[in-house]
Formats: C-alpha cells, sequence, structure tokens
C-alpha cells in the first residue's frame, strides 16, 4: 500500500504526518521526495550510515567543430534548451529534459551525450522502518530523476510506503503520487491554506486518486476555510490534528510524536487506518 | 540597425511590456529605414524556455539592439552570443525610449535576473517555479 502525502505549499505539516504515518504503521517505507529540502532525516536518525547512490542524468554535448550550424536540434528541442547564436549551439541545461532528442536527430553526429550527477539517494534502516531519501545538489532545478530512482528501490516487502511528497503541485509531485493508492492532503487553517489546498485536490482527482484531507492546526470554534473546502468539495476529512504546543515542540526538536506519546501513537495510527481504508477503495 | 522592444499591444500607440520572454509583441524599429514592425511572440505561451526562445527569434531577424526593462539570464545569453547590446528602458514610451536611444542617452542594461524557469521545481517555497 502506498500512500503519497501532499500539499500546497510548505510548512503545512507533511513531514509531521509522514514519519508518524511510517513509525505507527510498523512495517514501513518512508520515501523522502522532497528533493529540494529533504528533512525525513532528521526524525529517522541514523542517516550518516547510510548507503548512498548518485543520481546522475544526460546532457547533450555539442561538438562545435562537427556542428554545421544546421539548426535541427535547436528546432527540435520542445523545451527551448537549445540556442543558435551566432555560429555555434547553446545549450541552457536549466531547462534541459535529458530526453536525448538532439543527439539522435543530429546529422552531422556533432551532439553526444554525458552523464552528470544531479544528487544523490540514501537508503538506511531505523528500527522497523526504511528510510530512502532523495536530496538534489544545489543549483539543479530538475529533480524527477531522483525520484524516480527512489520508486525504483522500494520492495514490496518493505510494508506501507510513506511518501513524503514535495510542497505545490508541479511535476515533481505529479511524479511522487503517480503510483499512490491514496493522496493524503494536507491543510492549514487560513485562506491561503485552502487555496493550495484546492491545488492539490484537483490534481489528486486528475490522477483518479483516493483522496482523504487532514486538517492541521485546528483549533475548536475557529473559522477554518480548508475546513470549508472540505465540505464544500465533498472532500473527506481523515483527521483533525489539534493545534497543540506540545506536538509542535516535539516535531521542532525533531522528535517523532507518535514515538513519544501514547496520544499520538493513537492520533496517528487513526489516519493510517482511515488511508489503509480508503486505499484499499472503501468509502472513508 | 534594427532595435527590438517588448510591448504590450500590436499599434503604434503601445507601452513597453516588463516582461522580455513572454511579452505578448515585440516591437522592431529600423533606425536605417524608419520602418517599424510589430509581431507576436511565439515563444510568450511556452511552458519553459521562453526567454531563450523569444531571444532566438530576435537573433533570427536580424536585430542588433534591445530595449527592455529586464531580462533573465537565459534570454540575456542567447542575446549577448549574437553580440546584441542591451539597454535598459526609461519610462513606458517606445518614442522617448527610441529618442533616447539615438541620442546614447540609454544605459546598458544589467538588471539580468536568475528567471522564473526550472522544471520540476516546487513552485511553492516562494522560489523559482
Amino acid at each position: 500500500m502506498k500512500i503519497a502525502v501532499l500539499s500546497g505549499k510548505a510548512g503545512t505539516g507533511k513531514t509531521l504526518l509522514s514519519v508518524n504515518l511510517a513509525y505507527v504503521a510498523k512495517e514501513a517505507t518512508y520515501v523522502d521526495c522532497d528533493v529540494e529540502e529533504p528533512n525525513g532525516h532528521l526524525y529517522f536518525k541514523g542517516s550518516e550510515d547510510a548507503k548512498r547512490t548518485t543520481v546522475s542524468r544526460k546532457f547533450p554535448v555539442i561538438d562545435d567543430g562537427k556542428c554545421t550550424s544546421c539548426r535541427v536540434c535547436v528546432d527540435f528541442c520542445r523545451f527551448n534548451a537549445l540556442a543558435m547564436a551566432g555560429e555555434t549551439v547553446t545549450l541552457f541545461d536549466n531547462v534541459c529534459h535529458s530526453c536525448g532528442g538532439c543527439a539522435i536527430l543530429c546529422p552531422s553526429g556533432a551532439i553526444s551525450e554525458e552523464d552528470r550527477s544531479i544528487g544523490e539517494v540514501s537508503d538506511y534502516r531505523v528500527g522497523s522502518v526504511r528510510v530512502l531519501s532523495g536530496k538534489m545538489n544545489t543549483g539543479e532545478a530538475f529533480g524527477i530523476p531522483i525520484i524516480r530512482t527512489l520508486f525504483s528501490r522500494i520492495d514490496p516487502s518493505d510494508g506501507t510506503v510513506v511518501v513524503d511528497c514535495p510542497p505545490g503541485s508541479s511535476c515533481a509531485v505529479m511524479e511522487s503520487i503517480r503510483d499512490a493508492d491514496v493522496c493524503v492532503l494536507v491543510a492549514e487553517p487560513t485562506i491561503f491554506g485552502s487555496h493550495n489546498l484546492d491545488m492539490v485536490a484537483r490534481l489528486a482527482k486528475l490522477f483518479d486518486k483516493q483522496i482523504g484531507v487532514v486538517l492541521n492546526k485546528y483549533e475548536e470554534g475557529r473559522e477554518n476555510p480548508s475546513e470549508h473546502y472540505c465540505e464544500e468539495n465533498g472532500l473527506p476529512v481523515f483527521e483533525k490534528i489539534p493545534f497543540d504546543k506540545d506536538l509542535g515542540m516535539h516535531h521542532s526538536e525533531a522528535r517523532i510524536a507518535a514515538q513519544e506519546e501514547k496520544r499520538y501513537a493513537e492520533l496517528f495510527s487513526g489516519i493510517l487506518g482511515k488511508a489503509n481504508k480508503a486505499a484499499s477503495g472503501g468509502v472513508s | 540597425m534594427k532595435i527590438a522592444i517588448p510591448v504590450n499591444e500590436n499599434n503604434e500607440q503601445t507601452t513597453i511590456c516588463p516582461s522580455f520572454g513572454r511579452t505578448p509583441f515585440y516591437l522592431i524599429a529600423d533606425t536605417d529605414s524608419g520602418e517599424r514592425v510589430i509581431f507576436d511572440n511565439t515563444a510568450a505561451n511556452q511552458a519553459g524556455g521562453a526567454g531563450i526562445a523569444a531571444a532566438q527569434s530576435l537573433v533570427d531577424r536580424g536585430v542588433e539592439a534591445v530595449i527592455s526593462p529586464r531580462c533573465g539570464e537565459n534570454a540575456a545569453r542567447v542575446l549577448s552570443a549574437a553580440g546584441i547590446k542591451m539597454y535598459k528602458m526609461q519610462g513606458d514610451s517606445v518614442e522617448e525610449n527610441l529618442k533616447a536611444f539615438a541620442e546614447g542617452a540609454l544605459l546598458a542594461l544589467d538588471d539580468i535576473h536568475p528567471g522564473f524557469h526550472g522544471p520540476g521545481g516546487s513552485g511553492s517555497r516562494g522560489g523559482r517555479e
């Protein structure tokens, strides 16, 4: 079973929920797909001993001596990663998608491809939880190959898979939820929070996923635009996590709350149960 | 000499557009013939690399100078590789800027921003999108 935890913005509680879900699931794989700023390893301690693997992707290398300035590559590239200014082709590696098309089409064999490291994947175990974490090198803009590498490492025998997604609704998030059986959307009790909830809810619907919402930083009797959004759009609410100083302290000091206190273990176990039920197609 | 300016509308009274790569139109003024042409910036709706494609289209039209409020780093790389000079817009009037250009009163554009590109970026941390 794969649970993807996502939110339209950073700081809503994706990692809080993900690490606690993985912890209470017992046999679990926690996958940190937030390769720009992974932080799950702060909670699952021991990453310094992880097995690390470099992730590379291919970039075109243009041999100016062989290039005849025919422009076939420039006209082909739908990402506009190649330009012809003067007699030579210029590569913009920050928009290149590594599709390899330019190298295939070049009629004079002037384009080859070269692997370049863009980040790494670390793999380690804490108790019954396997931790897979991706990290992109500073300055890189395209983390999807790292996310794909993470997913290629998952073993079905590793139990419940909890995917800590990047924030937002971009390509990297789509890649992270692709194989999910259920999408758990974490939302804050603000207008901005409900707007961001709308973004990810529409994305999860587009991918035809089972959906459940966790309303984080919840305060009884207070206006909650995200809760209204769920009511208006018929989204099931798996849980309301209270705006709770103790929970906040555990999390901000990099402790897994469910490991510290029974009441939090019960809270997150309840969410896991609902996610499991939704994933198996049940009405939550 | 052909000078390109990003503009908001397809008419002579148009103002200058603050975006270089995603401007809806470009105006090209030919200082030799006095001719002015306005055309669609087909790169404006590209998902990524708009600045690169827009700059490429100006290179292909034989432009030698650009007047713009700002420019992204990718577009600037294409323009400078083609030897196109970049000037900083003063005010948003096309006429005034062409006049200032003719008088040599425009400064070089040094407001090159890192751009808003980056496929697969989160776009949700207030960073690049």
